[in-house]
């Protein structure tokens, strides 16, 4: 691993969290207004949604004419429905609009230094390791 | 139902959608790798552990801290949110995005931008149980 890619990294973090705090996905209070659409619904979210795939789906046709073969989730070589994708996803949604926080905003509420922030990281992480229990290990 | 329309919250909304896109983008063209962020927090935690990793999730921690200094303060939403219920979503949303393999990045940006219909399954599935768990929690149990 160079040194580059490490910098790079953490750049690429840096900027993807600015993201999330400038869209308002970094504040719960956004986030269940946005999945509240029988209350007084809040459809901006939808945007960041949109304008992150407007940019990313170029580079990943870019990326498939130059032959990388990009590693990480939400790459999937079967194209199959699974039960664990189905239940894992449906127990992620509950997480999601109980706390209005998903694993992006959750690590940069962490940044803010509060302390539900940390309980929510410490659990994320928890909940991570205990998945991991019963499933096999996933591409690092 | 009504719907909220703000102009210049549309617009942050997209501006941010954007950097996010461009962060993608760029994980993807320069180091070869999804910027799945429960994957890579699950692996920067996980036994095999990568440096970039770490750097990739510091950066977001980092983006967390310039936030205040320049006029985002933390959202009042979180200080709402008793401690057991952040406990339990915590708990839902890393065991959940594991066995998902994806979150709102991996399946909801990376999967949707490349037409995967596992990811674009799974996001609709994640987007409708929150949107359900919202609706009761907030208009049948008067909570959040």
């Amino acid at each position: 691993m160079r040194l580059t890619h490490i910098v790079s990294a953490f750049a690429f973090g840096l900027i993807l969290g600015a993201g999330l705090v400038l869209s308002g996905m970094a504040d719960p209070g956004r986030v269940k207004a946005f999945l509240d659409i029988t209350g007084a619904w809040n459809p901006s979210l939808a945007l960041v949604m949109g304008g992150a795939i407007a940019v990313a789906a170029p580079a990943f046709a870019l990326a498939r004419r130059r032959n990388i073969a990009p590693r990480g989730c939400g790459i999937a070589d079967d194209k199959q429905a699974t039960p664990r994708l189905i239940l894992g996803a449906a127990l992620f949604g509950l997480g999601w609009g109980l706390s209005g926080i998903c694993p992006g905003p959750g690590l940069v509420l962490l940044g803010y230094g509060a302390r539900r922030a940390l309980i929510f990281a410490a659990t994320m992480v928890i909940g991570a390791r205990l998945a991991a229990l019963f499933t096999p290990p996933d591409d690092p | 139902m009504s719907i909220v329309i703000e102009p210049a919250v549309l617009e942050d909304a997209l501006a941010g959608g954007v950097l996010i896109g461009i962060a993608t983008a760029g994980l993807l063209l320069v180091n070869g790798r999804i910027a799945g962020i429960s994957g890579i927090m699950a692996g920067a935690t996980g036994g095999q552990s990568r440096l970039w990793q770490w750097a990739f999730l510091l950066g977001l921690v980092a983006a967390g801290i310039a936030a205040a200094p320049l006029g985002y303060a933390l959202p009042a939403a979180l200080s709402r949110q008793p401690l057991s219920v952040l406990a339990l979503a915590g708990l839902l949303v890393g065991f959940g995005t594991r066995l998902g393999n994806g979150c709102t990045s991996g399946h909801g940006v990376c999967g949707i931008a490349q037409l995967n219909p596992r990811s674009m399954l799974a996001t609709g599935i994640f987007m409708l149980v929150a949107g359900l768990t919202v609706f009761v929690t907030r208009h049948l149990l008067g909570h959040g």
